[in-house]
Parts: structure tokens; sequence; C-alpha cells
């Protein structure tokens, strides 16, 4: 069985992780409406307005992340 | 490889697919709006939009009164009302703000009411409004609806770039008309 003949430095364990394995923070945008943070091209969490119009059922509809 | 494979799957098959996507297709023409899953409405989008536009086909004939219509028109009516009507269940019942129960015959709802509003529409009959993700799936939940009378105005001002401020004040006024097409929302 094909087996790793050296054991993987920090460096490039953390250099492998650094890329495909990173997390990119969340984008937040404060509404328009209410100043909240809100995530773009959703129906504002807090005020549930999206585009200058109240969305029904957006009010509670989104969970906090 | 997914090349031309169109579509989603749902996880169903093929006639359990079919009759969520008949009863989806029925609630967005009763209630105007219906709150659903992101894949599932981009799905409904397909369906929906193709039964509206079978009855715009008809042109006038789709809401013109049967008294004067002549003998072809009729028939040519009645086809599309059946080809529809094969689709989506015939009535539907709607609870109003009220409280009232409405009973709406979805099949000329479509002919009469949609094929109308849509008349100088090509395609793009509906909107959605992305919501977030549903606690429990973490699935994300929009809202879709059919594309009120009032909107268009209100579409075409969003669409162009903002440059000038008096714009935004005639959108305002336009969006305070606007909403009324989505009277019959889910309310959870």
């Amino acid at each position: 069985m094909a087996v790793p003949k050296r054991r993987t430095s920090r460096s490039k364990r953390n250099m492998r992780r650094a890329n495909h394995d990173k997390v990119t923070p969340v984008q937040l945008i404060a509404c328009p409406k209410c100043g909240e943070p809100t995530v773009p091209h959703r129906a504002c969490a807090s005020c549930g307005h999206y585009k200058g119009r109240e969305i029904p059922g957006a009010k509670k509809a989104s969970k906090a992340d | 490889m997914r090349h031309r494979n169109s579509g989603r799957k749902f996880d169903r098959n093929s006639s359990a697919r079919r009759a969520m996507f008949r009863s989806l297709t029925a609630n967005l023409v009763l209630h105007e709006a219906i709150e659903t899953t992101d894949a599932k409405a981009k799905e409904l989008r397909r369906v929906a939009e193709r039964l509206i536009t079978k009855a715009k086909r008809l042109g006038e004939v789709a809401y013109t009164a049967q008294d004067k219509l002549s003998p072809k028109d009729k028939a040519r009516r009645l086809h599309v009302a059946r080809l529809v009507g094969a689709y989506i269940p015939r009535f539907g019942v709607r609870t109003e703000k009220g409280g009232d129960q409405k009973k709406v015959d979805l099949v000329e709802k479509v002919l009469l009411d949609l094929a109308k509003r849509f008349a100088s529409r090509p395609g793009g009959y509906t909107r959605t409004v992305k919501y977030g993700p549903r606690r429990g799936d973490n699935a994300p939940m929009v809202l879709i609806e059919l594309i009120g009378e009032g909107d268009a105005a209100a579409d075409e001002g969003e669409k162009k770039p903002k440059k000038a401020a008096a714009k935004t004040t005639v959108n305002s006024s336009k969006k305070a008309t606007a909403p009324s097409g989505t009277e019959g929302v889910k309310a959870e």
C-alpha cells in the first residue's frame, strides 16, 4: 500500500488549508430601510422590506446566521 | 456528465414531481404569491409560465365574453381551457383577509385574468424575493409571486441605474400601489 514518506510539515498543511479550505465571511449590508445588517439580495429579516416594498412573511422567515 | 439534462428531480419519481408542481402551480395562481424553497420556485417558473403562455396565445379570445366569440374561437378557447384544466385543479379555495372563504375558478382565472394581465409581457410573469435559510434544513426560502399590474412601472424604474434623485420619488409613489397583487400570501 502506498504511504506518505514524510510527515506533512505545518507549513505545507497550512498552505493547503489556506486555499481550498478557507471560509469566506458572510457579506452583510445595512438595510436601506431600517439600517440593520442584512444579507444582500434577501428580504431584510428585521423589517421585512426588499427593494422598497414590504415582503409578506419575510420578517420571521429568516433565521440569523 | 450533466450534458443536455435540464431541470431538477427533487428526489421524486416523475408522478410525484408532477403532482408537486401541479399543486404549486394551482396555489400560485390561487394566492398570487407563495412561499417555497428557492429550487422549487425556480422550477415552478417554467411550469407556471408555460401554462400562462398557453392561455396568452389565444390573444383576446381568452378574455372576451362567450357570446361575442365566433364558433371557431369558442372551440379554440375551450381547447386551451381544457389544456390548462388538465394541469391544475378547476377550483381553489382562498381565505380572504376577513376570514371569508372564496372559491376561485383557477382555469378561468388563468384565461380571464392572467392572460390579459400579461398580454404585453414577453414571458417572465413571476418574481421571486429571497427570504433566507429555513430553520430545520437550512433550505433557502423564497416568495414567488405573479407580477401584478401595478408592478410594471415600478419594475422599469428599478432596472434603470439610480441616477436622478427625482426618479426615486416617482418610484416610491408607485411602490405604494405595487404590492396590491400580493394580498393572498400564506400567513405562516
